[in-house]
């Protein structure tokens, strides 16, 4: 059998491998000369913005889904044979697909790719010091980048498996670059032990998933596992005998495999109880590596696990809901309270990335719910194919209620919280240390900066004028009553203040007046464009929070 | 004439822009640049006064509906009835004379904050700030959409929180994060309860919801919804237990902010009684009232009670806002067009009186360098007589003399609950009733007591005073108390040591003139405001009565 590629959908991910192997080429050809180090990063803008300039023509292109790496009609058709079901095999026109480009991973691409363009310029400033290689730190980022876009696109487990590797083992690196330096090596190990770690749960998990599944492909295991199918292996229940098992047929081995991959996903989003590395790395890394893991890693541990969650699980939703909520509701608490006795700016962004990773991880929690009372407007709900973004494509996510509303916050969140980043790097050029105390008057000697900074700030505590971070809030609190998860939505608003808290002291330094003259060192060019260019963002997305919205498919009406 | 209240928010927005924007070039009109902008504003307020169409005062007039945010529900959507059009008037006021006080003969007197100083004064920060807090409090009172209103519930929080935080007196720092975290919990809590509005209703239009008066959500819904709400709004309004947040923002506000603070954020608390809480929630209202009554009773008995243990004028005053905010939750609480008119008339006086005490306050402390009512002694009608008779104006107006503004939202509030709304216990109203008037007979006694102290008997240790108000110096107060009690009684001076404190300013005077004025209008011509709110008040309770 031949496989027919069909490279316009993998053109994203391509085009960023196509340039990290670039990038090791002219690293090894170039001079080494400050100019090089320039053109380096510029080449490697470049490839994210070409990359970045393909999601926007597969999204402009409409009319539904697209999918490569499928197994044929008949192939799919054969291999439901020992499951010996009804003709709901295959759902889609195109059989069973690994690799799908629907409106969930354009989003997600788009996102990752507009933080990438602000990761770069960030780190064109942390490498003009000159003492990180620049070769392998953009190489190393294209790698994450790859992994990162692959994996919303991903539909198989093994793919999903292969890109998160991909998105997360380029980032160890990447932190223990800054050689020498202690805190950096010791970032670099415990993320390293943390990952690998969680990665193993994971794979045990997803392999207890896929021994009951009978399947790699997620659109099959969701029907096995909502047990529209039979567990494959014949004799249904009769080759379980032994074992316990739950209602429908399915073994309790199901239940194990869905924590595993829980936990497995709870490290990746520094989810209670798996956040302890998160301050020590955030503050160990280099600044752009810091922005790189509480959006980029971040935006990909979620996809994944709505992946596996919404599109795979849906079934076993009685299973995870309540976890999932107990775990968002603990990572919030913990995040803020952590976050609020904090010093040091980046430890502070750190739990709080934390606390943000709770409310973004509370509309899954009610996702059961809100699926069921939208199953009957989205045609199909989570399970099925036949969604309003994926024509019939095997395996798309249509995304809409709590999926829509966790993304829209992540979108909202990226914006705020790379818009904090770039202003942190921008102070830390003048105080090293970055402490909350250096940030004293910065109103007196930047006022540009301060202002930014403040008004991202304000976004993530969500308080007017930062209308963006509000009416995330307000999104995400819209679904969870909605879900009729009222104690979630009371833990959250609790949190929205004690968040609100550490935000607003920290915007009043900025505006208090500081005795002490501090050095003001000019911040390269690269450094601002960042910071304006996040701001402009999150500035639009309070003045137009409807672009956000429409692109999550949330309606009025629910 | 439907722009008129979009024009109402652009036009202190655009002013606080051109701040941010063009600050060379506003930097040397500054005083003049707040004043005109707060002018221009108040001019479209009196516009809207004037135009208004006060024979269909119970519909929303001025309609204006626009689709913002579509994924959200959310519609641009202003309006003005009877209830409104006085608080935004009274709002356009207020911040217009805050600004007069500010600025007035560009603004060079000591007490002007918009002075520049050698510490950094901060002007443009300051008429900035203001402005931003103005549109905020209009569009609170303009929003007829459930999410826009707590949009701009929302958006004073933060210019009010910098207003305390920046020029604010000693313990600053505290005050306003305690003011805004207290104020931040009490608004999420509210969206908790207009969002389970919305998800039962499907709707966020206020006007809709206020029409179907509940109906399509359960009462236990509705009881949920009406304590979540009337959380978020008692924080605000204060209702005892939850006011402790409101005595330090107003010791520590500056003069301006703790004029604002009583005389409109307040009302924004009560307000979002008025147009969301008991409309749209009528069987919540019900069930909920005599909760709501008894809150307000303690709240009125404890705040007097409070105020006769202080020595602090200005936390005094914010503790009598308390009471009298109680006397306003009463109303509410019997759920009768008489309860609820006098409630939304207390309302308007209280911003009237508490405007004009905060800021007679705010004179009294940049005089003698502290509110402390012992330090500042008596005498002060013997010494500054003009400053003196006008603050017993002010704090007999306060107290509810028949014949000033003060006296017929209480009474009203009284009234109503001598008769409460249908379904509601009678004899638990009686006794509230009786208790509220015990209130206010204690109102009176700690105005009274307050007049004692600071405006009659004899100037004491005048000798000192003109030492520090003359040098300008900010010698801590504390030692002049202490010097004084040591002179003890035979330390006295005559009287004509004073001489050197300046009575009313010019600046002073024309911020306060207009206050003074409506405290007499309104008490002398009630009808003016009732024949208004009565029939936007028929229409609330329409569902109820």
């Amino acid at each position: 059998m031949i496989q027919q590629i069909d490279y316009f959908v993998i053109a994203v991910p391509l085009v960023l491998a196509v340039v990290a192997g670039l990038m090791l080429l002219l690293d090894a050809f170039l001079p080494a000369r400050p100019t090089t180090r320039i053109s380096l990063g510029l080449v490697t803008l470049a490839g994210v913005l070409v990359s970045l300039g393909l999601v926007v023509a597969q999204a402009i292109r409409g009319g539904g889904a697209l999918a490569t790496f499928c197994v044929p009609h008949e192939l799919a058709g054969a291999l439901s044979v020992g499951a010996g079901t009804s003709g709901a095999a295959a759902p889609g026109g195109q059989g069973l697909c690994s690799f799908v480009v629907d409106q969930f991973t354009l989003v997600f691409a788009g996102l990752i790719l507009v933080a990438a363009v602000v990761v770069v310029l960030l780190s064109m400033t942390e490498l003009a010091g000159g003492r990180i290689p620049v070769g392998e730190w953009y190489f190393l980022l294209l790698c994450t980048l790859v992994g990162a876009v692959t994996l919303p696109a991903s539909r198989d487990l093994i793919m999903l498996v292969v890109a998160l590797e991909l998105a997360s083992l380029p980032v160890f690196a990447l932190t223990g670059l800054k050689r020498y330096d202690g805190r950096s090596s010791e970032a670099a190990v415990k993320l390293f032990l943390v990952s690998v770690v969680s990665t193993a749960i994971m794979l045990f998990g997803v392999s207890l998933l896929y021994g009951v599944g009978g399947s790699v492909f997620l659109s099959r295991l969701a029907e096995v596992l909502s047990g529209k199918v039979t567990v494959p292996g014949g004799g249904g229940t009769g080759a379980y005998s032994s074992t316990p098992e739950i209602s429908g047929g399915l073994p309790m081995v199901v239940t194990v495999g869905v924590v595993l991959v829980l936990a497995g996903f709870g490290f990746k989003i520094a989810a209670v109880p798996f956040h302890s590395w998160a301050a020590d790395v955030y503050q160990g890394a280099p600044i752009p590596v810091a922005a790189l893991l509480s959006v980029i890693s971040k935006a990909a541990g979620f996809a994944g696990l709505i992946l596996i969650l919404v599109a795979t699980l849906a079934g076993q939703a009685s299973t995870w809901t309540p976890v999932v909520a107990i775990v968002a509701a603990l990572t919030m608490t913990a995040g803020n309270l952590l976050a609020m006795r904090q010093r040091s700016a980046v430890r502070l962004l750190a739990w709080s990335s934390v606390a943000q990773s709770g409310y973004i991880l509370a509309p899954l929690a009610v996702a059961a719910a809100g699926g069921a009372t939208r199953a009957a407007g989205a045609g199909g709900g989570a399970t099925g194919a036949a969604g309003a973004g994926g024509a019939g494509v095997g395996g798309a996510l249509p995304v809409a209620g709590a999926v829509g509303a966790s993304l829209a916050y992540l979108v909202i969140y990226a914006a705020m919280n790379l818009g904090a980043f770039a202003v942190v790097m921008l102070v830390s050029r003048a105080a090293p240390r970055n402490e909350l105390d250096d940030y004293r008057g910065l109103a007196f000697r930047s006022p540009v900066a301060a202002l930014a900074l403040a008004f991202c700030l304000i976004c993530l505590a969500g308080l007017p004028p930062g209308l963006a971070g509000l009416f995330a809030k307000v999104v995400v609190f819209r679904e969870i009553v909605h879900g009729g998860a009222g104690w979630l939505a009371v833990v959250m608003a609790v949190n929205t203040v004690i968040g609100l808290y550490y935000y607003i002291v920290w915007t009043a330094r900025l505006f208090t007046p500081d005795g002490a003259a501090r050095g003001a060192r000019r911040a390269p060019p690269a450094t601002w464009i960042a910071v304006g260019l996040a701001v402009a963002v999150a500035v639009l997305f309070s003045v137009a929070p409807q672009l956000v919205l429409s692109m999550t498919s949330l309606s009025a009406s629910g | 004439m439907n722009w008129l209240p979009v024009a109402l928010l652009a036009v202190p927005l655009l002013g606080a822009l051109l701040l941010v924007v063009a600050p060379n070039t506003v930097r040397p009109i500054l005083p003049g640049f707040g004043l005109a902008v707060s002018g221009v504003t108040l001019a479209i307020a009196v516009a809207l006064v004037v135009t208004f169409d006060y024979g269909r005062a119970a519909q929303p007039q001025f309609d204006t509906d626009h689709e913002w945010i579509p994924g959200l529900g959310i519609h641009f959507h202003l309006g003005i009835d009877g209830i409104s059009l006085p608080l935004v008037a009274l709002t356009a006021l207020l911040t217009f004379l805050c600004f007069a006080y500010l600025s007035w003969r560009g603004g060079h007197a000591p007490g002007q904050l918009l002075h520049p100083r050698p510490g950094g004064a901060r002007p443009r920060a300051l008429v900035f700030t203001l402005l931003v807090l103005e549109v905020g409090m209009l569009g609170t009172f303009l929003a007829l959409d459930l999410l826009l209103f707590f949009v701009f519930f929302e958006i004073v929080l933060i210019p009010m929180y910098f207003l305390i935080a920046i020029w604010g007196g000693a313990g600053r720092r505290s005050a306003a994060i305690k003011f805004i975290l207290y104020t931040l919990l009490g608004s999420v809590v509210m969206l908790l309860g207009l969002l389970l509005i919305w998800s039962q209703t499907g709707t966020l239009d206020v006007l809709a919801l206020g029409r179907a008066h509940g109906t399509g959500m359960s009462r236990a819904v509705q009881v949920l919804a009406f304590v979540a709400v009337g959380a978020g709004l008692a924080v605000k309004t204060p209702m005892w237990p939850l006011h402790t947040w409101l005595p330090d923002a107003h010791t520590e506000a500056p003069t301006v902010g703790s004029v604002l603070l009583a005389g409109v954020l307040l009302k924004m608390g009560t307000y979002g009684f008025a147009r969301i809480a008991i409309p749209v929630l009528p069987e919540g209202a019900e069930s909920v009232a005599p909760w709501l009554g008894a809150f307000a009773v303690v709240g009125i008995v404890y705040g007097a009670l409070a105020c006769l243990a202080q020595r602090d004028l200005k936390r005094m005053i914010a503790y009598s806002s308390v009471g009298h905010m109680g006397f306003v939750l009463l109303g509410f609480a019997t759920l009768t067009t008489v309860g609820v008119n006098g409630a939304l008339f207390a309302n308007v006086a209280h911003g009237l009186i508490t405007g004009l005490l905060f800021f007679l306050a705010g004179a009294v402390k940049e005089r003698y360098h502290t509110a402390d009512m012992r330090s500042l002694g008596g005498g002060m009608l013997a010494t500054l007589p003009h400053l003196g008779s006008v603050l017993t104006f002010a704090a007999i107006a306060s107290l509810g003399l028949p014949g000033l503004a003060g006296f017929w939202g209480e009474m009203l509030a009284l009234l109503g609950a001598f008769q409460p709304g249908d379904g509601l216990p009678r004899g638990l109203f009686l006794t509230f009733m009786v208790i509220g008037g015990i209130g206010a007979v204690l109102t009176a006694a700690y105005f009274l007591v307050m007049l004692s102290r600071v405006t009659h008997g004899l100037p004491a240790a005048a000798s000192l005073i003109p030492a520090v108000a003359g040098g300008r110096s900010h010698g801590p107060p504390a030692s002049v108390a202490a010097d004084r009690d040591a002179l003890g009684v035979s330390g006295r001076l005559p009287a004509g040591g004073r001489t050197a404190l300046p009575d009313i300013h010019g600046y002073e005077l024309v911020a306060w003139v207009p206050l003074i004025v409506l405290i007499l209008l309104l008490g002398l011509w009630p009808k003016l405001l009732l024949s208004l709110t009565t029939p936007a008040v028929q229409t609330l309770l329409g569902a109820i009565s």
